[in-house]
């Protein structure tokens, strides 16, 4: 799994490429984390080119969610999930908890 | 005979991809379509994260049976371990549709694997340990 950010002014976008599991779900949270110390809480997560996202990724996410939303100071928006990504927060019921847009760019403007 | 495939690995999360690659080829061998698949991997990723999160407490040094084989129009896969004694079937359904607080980020595993499967079983054997058996219907 590989993590790709950039900054933009009002919001930070996280790209990441490949796959979300219980051993790389630590690196994606560090990563995360990293934004909110540094009072960066209106971020995008751009998951096109993530191939598969396991429950100890969608925990991060989860956590990250609760997290920023804390206070109304920000929000966790998501971009680009691929259909199988999409099916998984289906099922486990998350789709309703997370603004999802099809382009990251789209979850970008949308700040 | 049926073939049977056969994986045995360390019960350190590192395994999962390796675990995912075995399993994807075993279904390749079988023919399953795209989506039973995706279903079969991910049932099988979040059971081995199961067994190395709470039967081996996180321990690297402990040690994952994996095996697959078809039966009938089924693929059966099985997966055993010497942890602790570890019923995944016990743990409670999630919330799956409260407001974000109120949400729990555990027991999702478990409740994607029923989801995904036709069928989830589990026991505890005498010498061959946690013993957790999980079926899907071959679709081609």
């Amino acid at each position: 799994m590989e993590i790709a950010e950039k900054r933009f002014k009002r919001v930070d976008l996280i790209a990441v490429n490949g796959r979300v599991d219980a051993d790389t779900a630590a690196l994606l949270q560090d990563s995360l984390k990293s934004h909110l110390e540094a009072g960066r809480f209106r971020l995008v997560l751009d998951l096109s080119e993530v191939s598969y996202i396991s429950t100890a990724g969608l925990k991060v996410l989860l956590q990250t969610l609760k997290e920023v939303r804390r206070f109304n100071r920000g929000d966790l928006r998501l971009a680009g999930l691929q259909p199988r990504i999409k099916e998984t927060f289906d099922l486990t019921g998350l789709t309703p908890l997370f603004k999802i847009y099809e382009q990251a760019i789209d979850a970008v403007g949308s700040y | 005979m049926a073939k049977t495939y056969r994986k045995r690995v360390t019960s350190s999360y590192d395994q999962l991809a390796g675990v995912s690659d075995f399993v994807g080829q075993v279904c390749s061998d079988l023919k399953l379509d795209e989506w039973s698949t995706y279903a079969v991997r991910m049932a099988v990723d979040e059971a081995c994260t199961n067994v190395i999160k709470y039967a081996y407490d996180e321990r690297a040094d402990g040690t994952i049976l994996l095996f697959c084989c078809q039966k009938n129009d089924e693929l059966v896969v099985t997966i055993r371990d010497h942890g602790r004694a570890f019923d995944p079937q016990a743990v409670p359904p999630p919330d799956l549709t409260g407001e974000l607080l109120s949400r729990k980020e555990g027991g999702l595993g478990m409740f994607l694997m029923r989801q995904l499967m036709d069928r989830v079983s589990y026991r505890f054997h005498r010498t061959k340990g946690n013993v957790l058996t999980m079926t899907k219907r071959l679709r081609r």
